[in-house]
């Protein structure tokens, strides 16, 4: 706290300040100054000059929402509040735990708190499994822009087209972040999470469902209407369950109509299916307007198990984790080598033509 | 508050997609002249459906990254940014390249959005036509002895995106400044991989007419105009065909003048931004080849 703060206390009594237990008015007899340990009654200006100095956190806390924060009609607020758990906490165990730091997870970020001076807050801003390491040992960021950056490539290298993928890479850090740089550099990262989960807590989340979004396509995008509920199921199957996207999925077929799938666990909600599932879906519609066509192998139940691992390890994202000389394993590289060199043939499979009728 | 938000394109696929708009978003910040500057995207995030729900600014103008009217600038991105009574006749284009701005409420926040013409058609494009031949030949001279070529998808899909090729080579031609100027399209005539016989003058300055570079500009175009065999290896600038010399300059959306066309679009539809454009000049004097 700070003689500017206690100014700016003096100059709000006059309109009665209110915020985590902290209380200042201004009567006919004086000012009242009220925490939830104490009561000051008729107060001069002086006098409540030294009853708020008695008081720093209280202050210093009412001062950081109302003058930095800029109050709570922005989603920053909201969210500023809930990484120190603001609604959960008095302002003395709060100033407490931000001494030491508190942290909280956002996806597969992490943000730890502290108190800095004249009880302004930083915020610590890196990967959820650099969680232990040593600021030395990361890469060291302050421009909320760069995130941007941060975001594009995963640890492999990929390009990341869905940002809240759970594929975010590690190894950075931005260790002293103020408050609107935090929520910005959040909001590069994931992109509209906090605002969306800002309307979603004042339930004001505006649900776009599937069918609705699918209306609207028009192009080439047009057909995902044709998506029939099995497929929508499988879709979000695929695409929207943790293990592939973060979100936690809020749209279901439509109003009425709720999917079976998990809708995920994160904080942060999927308002509306997204540009990448739509063009998934397009795909998922023309793949099912084909017919079914009965075709005869001979596999060894082993190869057929092998076929099923290989599916299997594409569909999880295994494939690169499968040691190179583990032939037990049915989506190693050697053994589904040997299987194409085996029951492959010039028409594929066990050399069974995809098209017969091309082949009479 | 007033806040800009650029709109592009984006790509599930490829990374440099949306990198010309982060550049000139990020030019334009650096400026000052709003309170808010964001990108959003029709294949990238945040999407044009969430961008202005991210912004605080009551006055949100909205300029779109965007080559030509058409497709997107008149159906995709009204109706996902949900503004409020679009009309295509609100733009008052007749001729499919003279869209200016067009002033809204959108249904899911409480902000003016003030929708721009896409920065492809503005005249100030030719300028960026022009600086690009500037920046690929080192020389902020060039026209005489030189012909500008400049390169368009062609009609698939959109038939205006040939308007705004057409709009600009009769502009640059107007201006002047090179021997010749020609327009060419990669599908249609005339056709990018006869470019030579358009030309008589030594020097061939190749300009396409997209906003980011990518499969077109890097892969398809080099091949095209013969100068390699196969994009992997490079192509050099200046390469050799058939007795020209040809600069080849790649994307133009990429050139920084760029930004300058977006300050243009967002001050005519009313944005306040005192000297933003001089300072985006002097950040993006012309730079010398092989920048
Ligand atoms: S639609 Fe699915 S994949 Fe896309 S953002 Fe929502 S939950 Fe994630």
């Amino acid at each position: 706290m700070n003689d500017a703060q206690v100014g700016a206390l003096v100059e709000a009594a006059e309109e009665g300040v209110e915020v985590d237990g902290l209380r200042v008015t201004r009567v006919d007899e004086g000012y009242r100054f009220e925490t939830p340990e104490t009561i000051h009654r008729g107060l001069s200006e002086s006098a409540l000059r030294s009853v708020a100095e008695e008081s720093p956190w209280f202050v210093s806390n009412w001062h950081y929402w109302t003058h930095v924060v800029e109050g709570p009609e922005r989603a920053r607020y909201d969210f500023l509040r809930w990484v120190e758990g603001a609604d959960d906490h008095d302002v003395p165990k709060r100033y407490e735990a931000l001494s030491s730091g508190v942290t909280r997870e956002w996806g597969q970020l992490s943000i730890t708190a502290t108190l800095a001076d004249d009880g302004l807050r930083r915020y610590d801003l890196r990967h959820g499994a650099d969680r232990d390491v040593s600021e030395e040992d990361l890469e060291t960021y302050v421009d909320p822009l760069d995130a941007r950056g941060i975001a594009t490539y995963d640890d492999d290298g990929r390009y990341r087209p869905l940002s809240t993928a759970p594929t975010l890479r590690t190894g950075w850090v931005y260790p002293d972040l103020d408050g609107r740089a935090l929520v910005e550099t959040v909001e590069f990262l994931y992109p509209a999470t906090v605002e969306n989960w800002h309307r979603e807590r004042r339930g004001e989340l505006d649900v776009t469902h599937f069918r609705e979004t699918a209306e609207r396509q028009t192009g080439i995008y047009s057909i995902v209407e044709g998506l029939t509920v099995e497929e929508l199921e499988a879709a979000a199957e695929a695409c929207c369950v943790d293990s592939q996207c973060l979100k936690r999925r809020m749209w279901d077929e439509d109003e009425e109509t709720p999917l079976r799938v998990p809708r995920g666990e994160e904080a942060f909600p999927c308002r509306e299916p997204c540009s990448l599932f739509v063009t998934a879906a397009r795909k998922f519609v023309t793949l099912g307007r084909e017919e079914t066509r009965s075709y005869e192998f001979e596999l060894t139940p082993t190869e057929k198990e092998q076929v099923e691992a290989i599916v299997d390890a594409v569909a999880d994202g295994r494939v690169g984790e499968i040691r190179e000389a583990d032939l037990n394993d049915g989506a190693n590289r050697y053994r589904a080598r040997y299987l194409r060199a085996l029951r492959g043939g010039e028409h594929g499979l066990s050399d069974t033509p995809t098209y017969p009728e091309d082949h009479d | 508050m007033q806040a800009l938000v650029i709109v592009a394109h984006g790509s599930h696929l490829n990374p440099d997609s949306s990198t010309p708009t982060y550049d000139h978003a990020d030019a334009i910040r650096a400026t000052g002249a709003f309170d808010e500057v964001r990108e959003a995207f029709w294949k990238e995030e945040p999407s044009f459906r969430e961008v202005l729900r991210t912004v605080e600014s009551e006055e949100v103008y909205v300029v779109p990254l965007f080559i030509s009217e058409g497709y997107f600038t008149e159906q995709v991105i009204p109706r996902e940014m949900r503004l409020e009574g679009w009309e295509v006749s609100d733009w008052d284009s007749e001729d499919g390249v003279s869209a200016t701005f067009a002033t809204y409420r959108a249904n899911d926040v409480e902000k003016t959005i003030h929708y721009c013409g896409p920065a492809g058609t503005h005249e100030v494009m030719s300028d960026v036509i022009v600086r690009r031949a500037e920046s690929v030949t080192g020389d902020p001279d060039v026209g005489e002895g030189f012909g500008l070529a400049i390169i368009g998808h062609g009609t698939e899909r959109n038939e205006n995106s040939a308007k705004a090729i057409h709009y600009h080579t009769d502009r640059i031609r107007g201006m002047d400044r090179f021997d010749e100027v020609e327009a060419v399209f990669m599908d249609e005539e005339p056709e990018v991989d006869e470019v030579t016989e358009f030309f008589s003058a030594p020097e061939i300055v190749v300009v396409p007419l997209f906003v980011a570079d990518g499969f077109h500009t890097q892969e398809d175009i080099p091949e095209d105009l013969g100068l390699t065999d196969d994009f992997r290896e490079g192509y050099p600038v200046p390469g050799e065909v058939d007795g020209h010399r040809i600069w080849y300059a790649g994307a133009v959306g990429t050139e920084s003048l760029m930004a300058d066309v977006i300050l243009e679009r967002a001050a005519e539809a009313g944005a306040e931004i005192g000297d933003a454009r001089e300072r985006i000049g002097e950040r993006s004097a012309p730079s010398v080849a092989g920048e």
